[in-house]
């Protein structure tokens, strides 16, 4: 959508669910917004950025989401409603921030943090349910079954927490996030004309709204959980909690968020529906516990839909035990019975087989002879592995990695961390990332791999991060490994971006989420000041790179910083940055079968740009893709790789 | 003239192809147009790995009054339109039917890291055979002609529409493409649209 500030209350217009949370925001009349990009969850910021100026919103990427939380935190401290935003990740990131946060209670502002799951671990590389983290932390829990409904459900947040003076947290998952549909425009607000002020201390020992220490804590305690009660009892009459379907089903389906529209199909498919019924939650922590209670009375069996952790499924069987002996004779089916999996996406198929197992129907899905034939044919279908775009610099530098670690040779390795370079541990990064955990765990890692020399430790040790990573939780290991004399060379992979989930801007750019210019915090000087040794390349000059390498790994004493300078393509190509060479493989020299590389350069090397030509044998550019990097002409051992240089 | 009404309730288009062909721009297009025409859309696209080679395919279904989720059924797509050929094919695996209608670019994306690729004629005779009718629109060829590979997209979005298969038209595209191209790339994509138009009622 070109504008999410588009004043046409009533206007059907088609939104990502992304979108719709930060159209929901603009409508909720929100000052302050803060985030840490993070797909699913990524577009939600930008959105809001892109007409911050216009709607007088403070919108900004914080260095983390624990800071992006305190950051709304502040503005809900000085009266205004705040807003942040980050994936399942960000939450653990949060969640020091958020359990102290619930303890003090929030501002007179409203707030509230969206963050987006990812089921099946689409665009992560773990995969967790956060919804569990609104139960250790003490957050009432709201679940967006759909784009629209995720924008009237942010808005009715506000007003929730406001009234119970807690941070609430409204879920989405990837199919929410990223399914556009239609989402009807409401009101905007008129102008702001709150001032911001931190109220002034009226009682010490008060769990009044002016204090926000979260000490000490018999005060406050007992209050946070009278205000979790308050929220159930808001929960029971919420209009997001729906129950369609027969006075008395023969089968109570409950289910929530995504899941919600699977089960409508399911049961549409198989025209079940005078015999299911469907009670969608929209407030799932706390649970309406009332309302369910009624629904339990109008069945014997329950099955539960939802994604990922049996959540609601468990909150569901504790009030089932509290109320024995009446919902004794309850059969329920869920991911506890084996009918579904706690782990990985739910699909309205996954819903069909489990409800023709529970109700014995019959379902086909299509011609079974179809289906045959179907499966014999795409046999030939291959697998088709992500990799890094042509171009990308980070190819370059895994290639300096894998170079010199070889010709180190003492079985040195690279601790990897999260971005694009997260492809480093499978064939994209030639295999050279052998460690993977959360952001900046490659650098606390290393650090730690750094300082076991008095236990014979002699490989040499790697670690890598991009520059957004860097700032986000890389900068504490950092200082750690300098500061415990741990002897390991971390590499910052600088491209300029945060590549991975679209180009947000971060503080070594040099701009502003709603694009102004801001100072540059500079790599380089932050590492220097650290005491770290630093150097820096560009990657693309391989032998330099490599060498520099070599001659960090051979230091036996301290931190090194290796900064790998080079702007990623994508951006190149946004910026209109000319191609540097135009390449050409020259048939003559490339031996193919006689030259003993066994195809290095599409085996091995594997850049999009470069295909095996099947008649000849022979390496060749496709044009389509090859940017003009140059870089494959200093990985072809028999030089058959041209570059010319662009007029 | 297009078709005044979707043949079937919900109806399920499904865009395949390889990251950075384009397929997220075309799904928002068809799913704009269609929005515009009062019918319910949710579309479903792959991101993270969209820009990086891997498989992508994007669900549009759509019906006359009622928001569905935005994946197909297994076995339920009414249209494909592919991309690419083996993207096609796989697509066709998991949701095809006998009577799926398909438009396919036959110029293949190569996989890399030494994944070899099928033999083209075999891929395009599967496809054939598991289709009630399929249509070959060489998009990536005409748009190399044309100075710039990523108008197939543009070019196949023409072909789709020209297919007859959607209730809408090209008055119906014209507006969308005018807010999303503007000033000289207009004129391009407009060319490129017509040529996947002419190119469908030639297939």
């Amino acid at each position: 959508m070109s504008d999410i500030a588009m004043d046409k209350p009533g206007a059907s217009v088609l939104l990502m669910g992304n979108e719709a949370v930060a159209r929901g925001v603009l409508e909720a009349g929100v000052s302050v917004a803060a985030g840490y990009p993070g797909s699913p969850s990524s577009e939600v910021l930008p959105a809001i950025a892109s007409v911050a100026k216009k709607m007088n919103i403070h919108a900004e990427w914080s260095t983390n989401e624990k800071v992006a939380t305190e950051v709304a935190g502040g503005a809900s401290f000085a009266g205004l409603r705040s807003f942040a935003v980050m994936k399942q990740n960000g939450a653990n990131v949060a969640a020091d921030f958020i359990v102290n946060l619930n303890m003090t209670g929030i501002g007179e502002g409203g707030m509230v943090i969206f963050i987006s799951d990812d089921p099946g671990g689409m665009t992560s590389n773990n995969e967790e349910d956060s919804r569990t983290a609104a139960k250790w932390l003490d957050n009432p829990l709201m679940e967006a079954s759909s784009a629209h409904e995720a924008k009237e459900m942010i808005k009715w947040a506000y007003e929730v927490s406001e009234a119970v003076n807690l941070m609430v947290y409204v879920r989405g998952v990837t199919r929410i996030s990223y399914t556009k549909s239609n989402v009807t425009l409401g009101e905007l607000p008129k102008a702001k004309e709150k001032k911001a002020y931190f109220p002034e201390v009226w009682d010490m020992y008060s769990p009044k709204k002016s204090k926000f220490t979260s000490g000490p804590f018999p005060i406050f305690h007992k209050p946070l959980h009278e205000k979790l009660d308050k929220a159930r009892e808001i929960f029971e009459t919420s209009e997001f909690n729906k129950y369609w379907g027969p006075e008395k089903p023969e089968l109570l389906l409950i289910t929530c968020g995504a899941c919600t529209s699977y089960c409508v199909e399911a049961v549409q498919q198989l025209a079940a529906d005078k015999k299911v019924g469907i009670l969608k939650l929209g407030t799932t922590w706390p649970l309406p516990e009332k309302l369910v209670a009624k629904h339990l009375k109008t069945t014997k069996q329950v099955f539960f839909v939802e994604e990922m952790d049996p959540f609601v499924e468990r909150s569901v069987m504790e009030l089932a035990a509290a109320n024995l002996p009446e919902t004794c004779e309850l059969t329920f089916f869920g991911a506890r019975s084996g009918h579904l999996t706690p782990f990985n996406e739910m699909s309205t198929n996954l819903v069909i087989d489990a409800l023709t197992d529970i109700l014995n129907l019959e379902y086909q899905e299509r011609d079974p002879e179809y289906s045959k034939t179907a499966q014999e044919l795409v046999q030939v279908v291959p697998a088709r592995p992500i990799n890094m775009c042509p171009g990308c610099p980070h190819r370059a530098t895994f290639w300096a990695v894998k170079t010199a670690l070889k010709l180190d040779g003492r079985n040195g390795f690279l601790c990897g961390d999260i971005g694009c370079y997260s492809m480093g541990f499978a064939g994209p990064g030639f295999f050279q990332s052998r460690t993977m955990h959360a952001m900046g765990s490659g650098a606390g890692v290393a650090s730690g791999l750094g300082n076991l020399v008095q236990f014979g430790f002699d490989q040499p040790v790697l670690a890598m991060c991009g520059d957004s990573t860097f700032f986000h939780a890389v900068m504490p290991a950092l200082v750690n490994g300098v500061y415990n004399k741990s002897n390991f060379t971390l590499l910052v992979v600088d491209n300029s971006a945060t590549a991975m989930t679209g180009f947000q801007p971060h503080p070594g750019t040099g701009k502003l989420a709603n694009g102004d210019t801001a100072p540059t915090v500079d790599i380089e000087a932050v590492c220097k000041a650290a005491g770290a040794t630093v150097e820096v390349c560009d990657p693309f000059d391989l032998r330099n790179a490599t060498q520099i390498l070599l001659r960090m790994m051979k230091t036996e004493i301290g931190t090194n910083v290796v900064i790998m300078k080079h702007m990623c393509q994508l951006v190149m190509t946004r910026e209109k940055i000319p191609n540097q060479y135009k390449m050409r493989v020259d048939p003559d020299k490339c031996l193919s079968d006689e030259c003993g590389c066994n195809n290095l350069c599409t085996r091995l090397f594997g850049c999009p740009g470069l295909m095996l030509d099947k008649e000849t044998n022979k390496a060749r550019i496709d044009e389509a893709l090859c940017v003009g990097c140059g870089l494959c002409t200093d990985v072809c051992p028999a030089g058959a790789i041209i570059r010319e240089e662009v007029k | 003239m297009a078709i005044q009404a979707l043949t079937k309730e919900p109806f399920n288009m499904v865009i395949a192809g390889v990251g950075g062909q384009g397929n997220v721009l075309l799904s928002a297009f068809v799913g704009n147009a269609l929005l515009n025409k009062g019918y319910m859309i949710s579309v479903a696209d792959t991101f993270g790995v969209s820009q990086r080679g891997g498989s992508v395919a994007s669900h549009i279904k759509i019906s006359k009054d009622t928001l569905y989720s935005s994946v197909t059924l297994n076995g339920q797509a009414d249209v494909l339109l592919g991309m690419e050929p083996v993207e096609t094919l796989r697509v066709l695996g998991e949701f095809g039917n006998p009577e799926v209608i398909t438009i396919v670019n036959p110029r293949p994306v190569y996989p890399t890291g030494g994944v070899s690729y099928p033999d083209l004629e075999k891929v395009k005779e599967a496809i054939e055979q598991l289709s009630a009718k399929t249509s070959y629109v060489n998009a990536t060829e005409v748009a190399l002609s044309m100075g710039n590979p990523i108008l197939a997209n543009i070019i196949l979005l023409g072909a789709l529409v020209g297919a007859n298969l959607l209730p809408i038209n090209k008055d119906d595209m014209m507006p969308i493409l005018e807010e999303r191209f503007p000033g000289k790339i207009l004129e391009t994509n407009i060319q490129a649209f017509e040529k996947g138009m002419a190119m469908i009622a030639e297939a």
